[in-house]
């Protein structure tokens, strides 16, 4: 076989590379979304906290020098993001969706107005780590090349089931999902309890739009995000707010992003354009299969407006 | 004896009407003043932020008002820019009669537009009015279908509307790259792939004696004969029933999924009219000028004016403002062209939180019989 020339092989190749690396985002938000919903609320603002932690993290990445605390810097302005949402959300009459549309719309423009002066230098980024320096193809070796965040959220998810499972924390977090009345029947700030659960989800979505400006594509611009957020959001309803399903999903979302590439490197150009709808159409598609008219999903929060 | 009973009773009942003007008066004022309150806050959040990028918040205001409204070719701007925001802030406020949260516009818009764009290709000898009255129907007709996608997956299936309304927004940006770098690109468009231009003749004049084309009319027709439809029909009331609560709505027969189909069809319309006005008065073709986020500030717009149609129109006149003395404040003071994105989502914040007010105000609150 040819150094360079894999033919048609290439393209599940570039898919399942693409699938790895396009997945990243949409993993941290729906992990993080997953946490915030199982506390019964709901943040659709995750799209602006995906732009505001990718230019955060680029910035910090760009002035510090460090990625990693660009990844940091990420997380806590997404942490930021959600508190403000949970402290919105926590006065009387006060709808979540809502307060997540105009929080997304905050954050994009946040992150325009601050993100200008970072479009054009490059930042230092993420390092990958090369597993597969077995093969002497150039194309097998740059597929593999896999983020340390990825992996991070590789063992992120069954930890965080592990916790929903096995903890007070866990059992706190969907007491509270489940039923405010006996939560604060127990004794629990409900309040509380979602004002942490809406800041680690907001984190985690920080941290995935961190990977957006230091990884892949790797650089600062308006256009970076295009409803990667959003998807996320509805990835876990169809994960049905479980952890591990929201990291299949994620993959499988990452390989319909990555078919459109993928299909343009072996000279298929015709219809680019429409496969860049490919996630959001089979979102669309599985939301349609999965949702049903007359009862509620199966393991949704009880207090989940969203399901209703 | 009955006649003695009516006389003690009629005093009364005329207190009783007294009190209820009152309180109309008084829901009326706080109407007003609860969303000023919330405007004003968010102004003064937007001052100390552009102190803090160094910038004198009390220039920034000046120039505001000045790119707004401070001349006649500002306020002609703001007029022009007022129309897409009518047309989509109805996208969101009509679903929201039925309690559903629609913020697909910007899609609907961009189907509109394209459909608009690629209908007057296909009438190349017809009378301008024509071809004008074919835009509009093609662009209505397909934001309609656009919309109405995402209320019959709620009615039938069960889905969330907001989140596939907003996935069908990036379905329609495909479909539409897909079109304007392929079927219906115009060779000669480079740099900037559109579709063809629709022709001089075909595009929709000016108000007389301004620069401000009939869009605005038609946004402001749309907001009549819209709050005519919510307000003053049996369709409408029983849009409200069904918003207020819908196993009641079910329980008295009311025709539910109609309801949802229509006002979604509807609504998407209303969004697909802005998409036509924006190619046929302003671009005379399709590109990506299309997409500037009219659909997202009509959803502001629409929660700002309560999803009342009547009060669209003024919210959309200040929102148009504030978009049009972006380019002053570009021009001017050195600030990035997404300040005003950033004014946006602080009014959108403060008015969900003002939502806390009603009923608080101390010089309104209700009087205690």
């Amino acid at each position: 076989m040819s150094a360079d020339l894999l033919g048609w092989w290439g393209v599940p190749l570039a898919v399942l590379a693409g699938a790895i690396r396009v997945s990243t985002p949409f993993l941290f938000v729906s992990l993080g979304e997953c946490i915030t919903e199982k506390s019964g609320r709901i943040n659709l603002g995750l799209e602006g906290t995906l732009v505001m932690g990718a230019m955060s993290g680029y910035a910090v990445s760009y002035l510090t020098g460090s990625p990693w605390l660009g990844v940091l810097a990420a997380g806590c302005a997404g942490a930021v993001f959600g508190i403000l949402h949970a402290l919105i959300c926590s006065l009387p009459r006060v709808n979540d969706i809502a307060v997540g549309i105009a929080l997304m719309l905050f954050g994009i423009g946040l992150a325009f107005f601050l993100g200008k002066p970072f479009i054009q230098p490059q930042a230092p980024n993420l390092p990958s780590i090369p597993f597969g320096s077995w093969s002497d193809n150039a194309q097998v070796q740059d597929s593999l090349r896999i983020n340390a965040l990825f992996l991070i959220g590789v063992v992120l998810a069954p930890a965080l089931l592990w916790c929903f499972r096995n903890t007070r924390w866990g059992l706190i977090l969907r007491t509270v999902g489940d039923s405010a009345d006996a939560a604060r029947a127990l004794g629990y700030a409900v309040n509380r309890v979602r004002l942490f659960a809406t800041a680690g989800g907001g984190f985690l979505a920080g941290i995935g739009g961190s990977f957006l400006s230091l990884s892949y594509p790797g650089s600062w611009s308006e256009g970076l995000s295009s409803g990667q957020g959003i998807t996320a959001v509805a990835l876990v309803i169809f994960a049905r707010w479980n952890p591990m399903l929201c990291f299949w999903a994620s993959l499988l979302f990452g390989g319909a992003a990555a078919l459109g590439p993928a299909l343009q490197s072996v000279g298929i150009t015709q219809g680019y354009y429409l496969f860049n709808a490919a996630p959001y159409l089979l979102t669309l598609l599985i939301m349609i299969l999965t949702c049903s008219r007359d009862r509620t999903l199966a393991g949704a929060p009880g207090e989940l407006g969203v399901t209703r | 004896m009955r006649k003695q009973r009516i006389v003690q009773v009629s005093p009364v009942s005329i207190d009783d009407a007294s009190a209820r003007w009152q309180d109309i008066l008084r829901s009326g004022a706080e109407a007003v003043a609860v969303p000023l309150l919330a405007v004003l806050g968010a102004l003064v959040v937007f001052g100390i932020f552009v102190s803090l990028a160094g910038v004198n918040p009390f220039e920034t205001y000046n120039l505001m008002y000045a790119g707004a409204f401070g001349s006649w070719f500002s306020w002609q701007n703001t007029l022009t820019r007022a129309a897409p925001l009518i047309l989509t802030a109805l996208c969101c406020a009509l679903p929201a009669q039925l309690g559903m949260v629609v913020i697909g516009g910007e899609g609907a818009l961009v189907i509109g537009g394209l459909a608009a764009a690629a209908i007057s290709q296909a009438l190349p000898d017809a009378a301008p009015l024509v071809v004008q009255i074919a835009m509009a129907i093609a662009a209505m007709a397909a934001g309609a279908a656009w919309i109405a996608m995402a209320g019959g997956l709620r009615h039938w299936r069960g889905v969330n509307e907001t989140i596939a309304s907003l996935l069908l927004v990036y379905i329609a940006i495909a479909v539409f790259n897909h079109l304007v770098e392929g079927l219906l690109r115009d060779p000669a468009s480079l740099n900037k792939p559109s579709t063809p231009h629709i022709g001089d003749a075909n595009m929709l004049s000016t108000i007389p004696g301004t620069d401000i084309h009939w869009g605005l009319a038609y946004g402001i027709i749309a907001c009549v004969l819209a709050y005519i439809l919510i307000y003053r029909t049996t369709f409408g009331f029983g849009m409200r029933v069904a918003g207020g609560n819908v196993k009641a709505a079910r329980m008295v027969g009311l025709p539910v999924g109609r309801l949802v189909l229509v006002a979604c069809g509807l609504a998407g319309a209303s969004a697909g009219l802005a998409g036509m006005v924006e190619v046929a008065a302003v671009h005379g073709k399709a590109n990506a000028s299309l997409i500037v986020g009219y659909g997202y500030t009509g959803i502001l717009v629409a929660f700002l004016a309560r999803h009342n149609p009547l009060a669209i129109i003024p919210v959309a006149i200040l929102l148009g403002g504030i978009g049009a003395s972006g380019g002053l404040l570009q021009r001017r003071l050195g600030l990035p062209d997404a300040t005003v994105l950033v004014l946006q989502g602080l009014i959108f914040i403060a008015i969900l939180t003002s939502e806390v007010l009603y009923g608080r105000l101390p010089w309104l609150k209700k009087v205690k019989s």
